[in-house]
């Protein structure tokens, strides 16, 4: 059994780990938030935790980003250095304790990011393989312009590594976001079987995409296993 | 005598160094022409207390004096991550895949930004330990080896790797001779060998000597035993650059 092509279920962690994945704009955060707290309201153990959150490696990527000084390479390295610092700490505590883990963002948005930015492949699942599977992964597919909608519509200012602008293809920073996120969008439909995710359609309501993402998670897991000791 | 006529010789008849035949370890970084480096990259790897700072100043100075241009790296000297990397050891509040892909970044940092630059422009790289430690330290923590070489995949192979090889006993005398203590890190403290810090300081320095003696192996590189005076050491290390330089 190898860590990095397995859940954590399959290699007997009592706790189980629920991942969402999706562009910026597919309404993934809403739905990871309606889903902790279903779970807390049911009185289950949950934990969230988000990508690039990690306190102390926040500082560092924080700087390369404000100073435009991260490459794909240390792009790379830096976001996998936040993920193991929440992973060791955080993740795998946690599940070894029995909690159900949500996390906003798993290993997939680096195999899809740091690919479109010109890492190879191979190399970046390398990097990541101390990490074990989710139990389960959500992906939202708003599509391509719904996606961009929801995010352009509001003109934000788009930061430079968010707009992908350090891989040159526009000097127009909505243009480059456009043909970035089209590029990732791409690389998360060809680990859609791979890494058996299971699709929404995010073009629906917000209401009927949570019911299925609740019917789903009741399915798959037994939620009255995991429920808080009440003290 | 003899160095003093060469030096001579030297200062009118500079030599222009061969291009190198340039690899990297393993996937190597996106979008480098390994051609246009045309500079050499030298590694000096080796426990604190081997020498390896006062050869590199000596190399430096002996490079330069041979009209040769010089740029110096070393680990946790990149802009981005040194001063965290740092902050967190000293809280020693990582845990070890963390701290390494932490080290790695620096590492990618400075090759990106500090070593294939200077390459480019034909300079005389010295790196004050390069990857070897961070692999040895990975795998002497129990880290996967094929995980840490893959890691390392995007370094350049060096035109020249030594390490200084000085036995565990004769480093602890150094180090008390110098600092009249021994460090957290190089002792091994956070792997919890033992609660005695100079015996852990003997055994994890054992297990580097053991894992560099492994990679010696795959990465062929050549050991120099530093037991030797600093000027025998110095003359080791410029012969083999010389031939380097020339061939």
């Amino acid at each position: 059994m190898l860590i990095g092509q397995n859940t954590f279920a399959e290699l007997g962690f009592p706790g189980r780990l629920i991942a969402v994945e999706g562009l910026d704009g597919s309404g993934k955060s809403t739905q990871i938030y309606l889903l902790k707290r279903w779970l807390e309201l049911e009185g289950a153990r949950v934990f969230f935790s988000e990508w690039n959150s990690s306190e102390l490696v926040k500082s560092a990527t924080s700087k390369g980003k404000k100073r435009e000084l991260l490459t794909p390479t240390t792009f790379s390295l830096i976001h996998a250095t936040d993920f193991a610092d929440r992973y060791e700490r955080q993740l795998v505590p946690l599940l070894r304790a029995g909690y159900i883990v949500l996390c906003d963002r798993y290993v997939y948005t680096a195999f899809a990011r740091d690919v479109v930015r010109g890492c190879p492949s191979k190399w970046v699942r390398g990097n990541y393989n101390f990490a074990c599977l989710p139990d389960l992964t959500f992906f939202f597919n708003a599509g391509l312009e719904v996606s961009l909608r929801r995010i352009l519509d509001n003109r934000p200012e788009l930061k430079y590594f968010e707009a992908g602008m350090d891989l040159k293809l526009s000097t127009d920073p909505y243009e480059s976001f456009r043909i970035f996120q089209g590029r990732i969008l791409e690389q998360y439909l060809a680990m859609s079987t791979e890494f058996n995710f299971v699709v929404v359609d995010a073009n629906q309501p917000v209401e009927t995409q949570q019911s299925i993402v609740r019917q789903i998670v009741g399915s798959r897991i037994d939620v009255s296993k995991y429920l808080a000791v009440k003290y | 005598m003899n160095s003093l006529f060469k030096q001579k010789r030297a200062d009118h008849n500079i030599v222009v160094p061969s291009l190198s035949q340039r690899r990297f370890y393993g996937h190597g970084l996106p979008g480098v022409k390994l051609e246009a480096l045309s500079g050499k990259l030298i590694a000096v790897e080796g426990a604190d207390g081997s020498g390896r700072s006062t050869q590199i100043t000596r190399l430096v100075e002996w490079l330069e004096g041979n009209g040769h241009a010089t740029v110096q790296v070393g680990l946790k000297r990149s802009t981005l991550v040194s001063e965290e990397l740092n902050k967190a050891q000293q809280g020693n509040i990582l845990s070890r895949i963390t701290i390494s892909l932490f080290y790695a970044t620096d590492f990618a940092d400075q090759l990106e930004n500090i070593i294939l630059p200077a390459l480019r422009s034909g300079f005389m790289v010295l790196a004050d330990r390069y990857i070897y430690t961070l692999m040895v330290r990975d795998m002497v923590r129990g880290m996967d080896e094929a995980w840490v070489k893959n890691l390392y995949g995007i370094a350049l192979e060096p035109d020249a790797v030594f390490y200084l090889n000085v036995s565990p006993e004769e480093l602890v005398k150094r180090n008390f001779a110098k600092n009249h203590s021994l460090d957290y890190w190089e002792s091994g403290m956070d792997l919890g060998l033992s609660r005695d810090m100079f015996d852990s300081f003997l055994k994890y320095q054992a297990l580097m000597e053991h894992q560099f003696k492994r990679l010696q192996a795959t990465y062929g590189f050549k050991i120099v035993d530093a037991h030797q005076s600093a000027d025998a050491v110095n003359e080791v290390l410029r012969n083999e650059i010389e031939s380097l330089l020339v061939r």
